[in-house]
């Protein structure tokens, strides 16, 4: 049987920075398998939210929990469910893409010929098995933001955290990213994704969560409409 | 579960070394700051053989200290730089796994910097500053600036003004340290007999302990919100 329980569940939780509330009162439950656009402006708490799902920020208030373990206290168990991409490619310039994915392996205690199996597997997957033995500082940025997808994927995570990982790229490198990211949806992973694209948004994700002033202003399913919605909440126009 | 300690940590070191084999920016740097460093020193310091052998202690310590800045800025900066350092806190390891690895690549390159100076500044001050003891003070000095450095190159990497902030905020917690292995050094060129000065490597040794305690239990709230 199917396990039908929220893989994500946050309850009233609030985090702020000093004495600036960036998150109020956030409540959240995320099915798995589920592909969620995260949404709002800069400085909305998008980042903020990732961050503290990801375990590397600790929350104020209220509780986070993945795969039904408590953050920060049971973050041990929490962190081989999680991989995350960032806007910053979370590599090593000087190695080369192998390097990193068996440096990073190594940190998952992956053992060593499975390891090398699925960096064998993953390079394939994300178009980059020709460049494997190339020193990441000569990939282009898409390249990178693949090769950053690849690490995210090596230790097989339920969840995955995209912080805006189109920042950068051209339009060419963007689709390679969004045929990565439809296809690890469709492989089972659970997909947090946070854009300003709102059109992009609403083409792959199948859930909009727009957060404004630290709240979470509208829930609901991805829809065309994006973003005229998008601009009656938050009140500005988003990125084209 | 956590990935083993031991695993995590040569994973790290292994992983400095590398880079640094490939770019060569870490110990390059460090050691062409400290050749200047003492050529410098050598030229403005015209002294006789005897106030040379008073100044020489102070010269080497100076110049391994501010090279290890240098290094120490490189070695975490590259940990920030592409948000590596998130990424190596998203995976299950101990935070003082992290820190041990940081530390000892660290350790390794500064050890390298400091065991080149000595036969440099053995030829261009004419003075013979290679011997057993000098190579435990250098051991003992370089160990407890490292771990140090380590500590507090995590926090000030975090912030705009990373390389001025460095020097300002480790040298004052350093100083110790230094005081110990400047006057050792001292006491050794000088062939001061160990009874003498011994008290001076205990004081080192302590410190190395104190400090390397309070830094791994430190570690964990500094690298994390």
């Amino acid at each position: 049987m199917s396990d039908t329980r929220p893989i994500i569940e946050i309850d009233r939780l609030v985090k702020t920075f000093g004495f600036l509330p960036v998150l109020r009162q956030v409540s959240l439950s995320i099915p798995r398998g589920q592909f969620v656009a995260l949404l709002g402006a800069n400085g909305s708490g998008k980042s903020t939210l990732l961050r503290l799902i990801a375990g590397l920020i600790k929350p104020g208030e209220g509780e986070i929990r993945v795969g039904g373990w408590l953050i920060p206290a049971e973050a041990a168990a929490v962190r081989p469910q999680i991989g995350m991409v960032s806007h910053k490619a979370l590599l090593y310039d000087n190695l080369t893409a192998r390097e990193n994915l068996r440096f990073y392996a190594r940190l998952y205690n992956l053992p060593a010929d499975q390891a090398e199996a699925r960096i064998q597997e993953l390079l394939q997957q994300v178009g980059l098995w020709k460049r494997g033995e190339s020193l990441v500082r000569t990939f282009s940025r898409g390249m990178q933001q693949r090769l950053s997808i690849a690490r995210a994927l090596l230790h097989n995570p339920h969840v995955l955290l995209f912080d805006e990982p189109h920042t950068g790229l051209d339009q060419e490198a963007g689709a390679a990213l969004d045929a990565l990211l439809q296809s690890a949806h469709a492989a089972g992973h659970t997909i947090i994704m946070t854009t300003h694209e709102l059109d992009r948004a609403a083409r792959l994700a199948e859930r909009a969560i727009i957060i404004h002033r630290g709240k979470v202003a509208y829930d609901a399913a991805t829809t065309p409409a994006l973003p005229v919605l998008y601009r009656e909440i938050t009140g500005t126009a988003p990125t084209p | 579960m956590n990935t083993p300690f031991t695993r995590v940590m040569f994973s790290i070191i292994r992983k400095d070394l590398l880079a640094e084999l490939r770019s060569r920016e870490l110990v390059g740097t460090m050691l062409m700051f400290a050749l200047l460093s003492v050529l410098i020193f050598s030229f403005a310091l015209e002294l006789d053989r005897v106030a040379r052998q008073e100044a020489i202690s102070g010269v080497l310590w100076v110049t391994i200290i501010f090279g290890s800045i240098l290094g120490l800025n490189r070695s975490m900066g590259m940990e920030r730089d592409n948000g590596n350092m998130d990424a190596m806190l998203l995976a299950p390891i101990s935070r003082p796994a992290i820190f041990a690895g940081k530390f000892l690549g660290n350790l390794l390159f500064t050890l390298v910097v400091g065991l080149l100076l000595l036969p440099l500044t053995t030829i261009l001050y004419n003075i013979s500053v290679i011997s057993g003891w000098m190579l435990v003070i250098l051991g003992l000095g370089i160990f407890g600036f490292c771990v140090t450095g380590t500590l507090i190159a995590t926090m000030t990497v975090q912030t705009r003004a990373r390389e001025a902030l460095l020097p300002i905020a480790l040298l004052p917690v350093a100083l110790p340290l230094l005081l110990a292995a400047v006057k050792a050094t001292t006491a050794i060129l000088n062939n001061v007999p160990f009874a003498d000065w011994g008290t001076w490597a205990q004081i080192l040794l302590v410190i190395d302990v104190v400090y390397l305690v309070v830094c791994v239990l430190a570690f964990e709230y500094v690298i994390e919100d």
